[in-house]
């Protein structure tokens, strides 16, 4: 009992910050139930990823390796895993909600008849788990029982596992998929391209909201903060459904959550929603020319001001700063 | 084409939700209750589904108490077919939502399941992911895009990085995003002909479906607040304070 089994998602060859969180919060679920921390990955050609995997403390690594798991599709996917997990009698089945997580972890929940807690943001004592329901305005302190039970970390909630020191067994395992799992088929993937970090990798988020007023207006007045900064780019649901900018953009409750050291909300009202997905930001600044707006509310430094004026001198403010 | 939409009644998104100071869950006094925003987009969806087709039939489904008959007949005065309310008092957890839905799909034996990605009051997003592996069926979550022809499903989903498409014979299971489409509103005559479209009940005991709560919320508890800071005077100012107070530039 207390085994943690962490579902290790990669990209290319790398492993994103979000899988080394859910490795840490694997980890810290194992100690606080008593019980070990393993690690599956699946896909096809593995090996370099695996030795990678088996450096961050986990006390083994379980490979899963079929050409039917090579894309990653949520049928042949929740078969595989769930089959390891009963296998290892894992009692926790836990990811990152990442959007490969939040859709394969449901599913491998009901294959296990296990309960899912989405989302957790802390690991309470006397087996509870925290997580954020109502768009942030409750927390929720949850119970489950089962045999298994199965767990999605919030990515901003949990540090990333670091390296251990010492290397964990890799242990091979046959991929078990039924017959009528294969009717999913990956047709493409066509990714949003892009120089700037990732949204919920970045150090410095800068979003713009309908104040923004058009899509041209993120390109020609937002960006260029953007850039200035280092930063990624995001977006308030409001710019979102008025077709500014493409939806993997969206920061909030229906979006991604984000905490980086600075987050800049430019022409953002601030709804709940907005809120939901960035108030754990370290520092939170907001550029609005409605004083009232409920972004001033959470945001450490304020500037009322029209961001058409604000946002280009702010770029040549901080071109002196570089500089100086 | 029939397809079945799952419906949850939750606050309107612009209500303000109060935890109860005994942590036994929100104050429900002065709270409007809508669709599911989520939902709305899958029942706008299933409609256009089948106005394209010019045939089909659309069948919404909640699980709830008398008063979510509110929110079914919404979804059918915007032009939903008929309509099953599956009565319950007591708290069920995602994994008995999916087997009641999943026991409602067996019998309507609908081509399409489509549903929110999440409900915007527990925000679990489980729901449809647990009915296709139950109903072993194909899943597309989050979708921005759908494409019938010939028997298959071609969905475009909105994942992390991009847009990703995935492609499944009938039937199958699938969540809406945000882009699909705007939901439409109710019409007055719809409004009308919705009194006397079909409402059906079904007592939840009597459907033979393990209900026994696997999840329980112990306490509800109200956020840390986040403190307001200061208000600067230019642009100028916020980038000193960023660089030499917030020290984050």
């Amino acid at each position: 009992m207390g085994d943690v089994l962490v579902i290790a998602e990669y990209q290319g060859q790398r492993f994103p910050k979000t899988t080394m969180v859910a490795l840490h919060a694997g980890l810290e679920l194992a100690k606080k139930r008593g019980g070990n921390c393993l690690a599956v990955i699946a896909g096809d050609q593995l090996d370099g990823l695996a030795a990678d995997l088996a450096k961050y403390g986990v006390s083994k690594v379980v490979v899963l390796e079929h050409p039917a798991l090579k894309e990653y599709l949520a049928d042949a996917y929740s078969c595989a895993i769930s089959a390891v997990a009963k296998k290892l009698g894992a009692e926790y089945v836990l990811a990152t909600a990442t959007a490969i997580g939040k859709d394969l972890l449901p599913r491998i929940a009901a294959r296990l008849e296990a309960p899912m807690a989405s989302e957790i943001v802390a690991i309470g004592e006397d087996n509870t788990l925290i997580r954020p329901m109502y768009a942030g305005n409750a927390l929720a302190s949850i119970e489950m029982d089962g045999p298994f039970k199965v767990v999605t970390v919030r990515a901003t909630a949990f540090d990333a596992a670091q390296p251990s020191g010492s290397s964990a067994a890799i242990e091979k395992v046959e991929a078990e998929i039924d017959a009528g799992a294969g009717r999913m088929q990956f047709v493409s993937f066509n990714q949003t391209k892009s120089d700037r970090p990732q949204l919920t990798e970045a150090r410095i988020v800068v979003s713009g909201g309908r104040g923004l007023r058009s899509g041209e207006n993120f390109k020609t007045v937002l960006e260029p903060l953007v850039d200035e900064l280092g930063a990624a780019m995001g977006a308030s649901r409001a710019a979102v459904d008025a077709g500014f900018v493409p939806n993997d953009l969206q920061v909030g409750q229906t979006g991604k959550v984000v905490a980086p050291e600075l987050y800049v909300a430019v022409g953002i009202s601030g709804a709940i929603q907005h809120l939901a997905g960035m108030k754990d930001s370290k520092t939170i600044v907001a550029i609005n020319k409605d004083p009232d707006a409920p972004i001033f509310s959470v945001a450490d430094y304020g500037l009322v001001a029209d961001l058409f004026k604000a946002v280009p001198e702010m770029v040549e403010e901080l071109k002196k700063v570089k500089h100086s | 084409m029939k397809i079945l939409v799952p419906v949850k009644r939750v606050p309107d998104p612009a209500t303000t939700i109060r935890v109860l100071p005994d942590g036994s869950g929100i104050a429900t006094d002065n709270i409007k209750w809508v669709i599911n925003p989520f939902d709305e987009i899958a029942i706008e969806e299933a409609l256009r589904i089948k106005e394209k087709q010019g045939s089909g039939e659309v069948v919404l489904c909640s699980i709830g108490q008398q008063s979510w008959q509110e929110q079914l007949r919404t979804g059918l005065a915007m032009g939903a077919d008929r309509a099953i309310l599956v009565k319950s008092d007591g708290a069920l957890d995602t994994l008995a939502i999916a087997r009641i839905l999943t026991s409602v799909a067996s019998q309507e034996k609908p081509e399409l399941v489509i549903l929110g990605k999440q409900a915007i009051d527990d925000d679990s997003n489980q729901v449809g992911q647990m009915m296709a592996e139950m109903l072993g069926w194909p899943q597309a979550t989050f979708a921005s895009k759908i494409e019938l022809s010939d028997g298959k499903c071609t969905v475009t989903r909105e994942v992390d990085g991009g847009l990703e498409t995935i492609a499944f014979p009938l039937p199958g299971v699938i969540t809406t995003d945000l882009r699909l489409n705007e939901p439409r509103y109710a019409s007055l005559p719809g409004i009308m002909k919705a009194r006397k479209k079909e409402l059906k009940e079904i007592a939840v005991d009597s459907m033979g479906i393990d209900l026994t709560p696997r999840l329980r919320i112990k306490t509800l508890t109200a956020p840390p607040k986040r403190e307001a800071g200061r208000k600067l005077e230019s642009p100028a100012d916020l980038v000193q304070v960023l660089h030499s107070e917030a020290k984050v530039i």
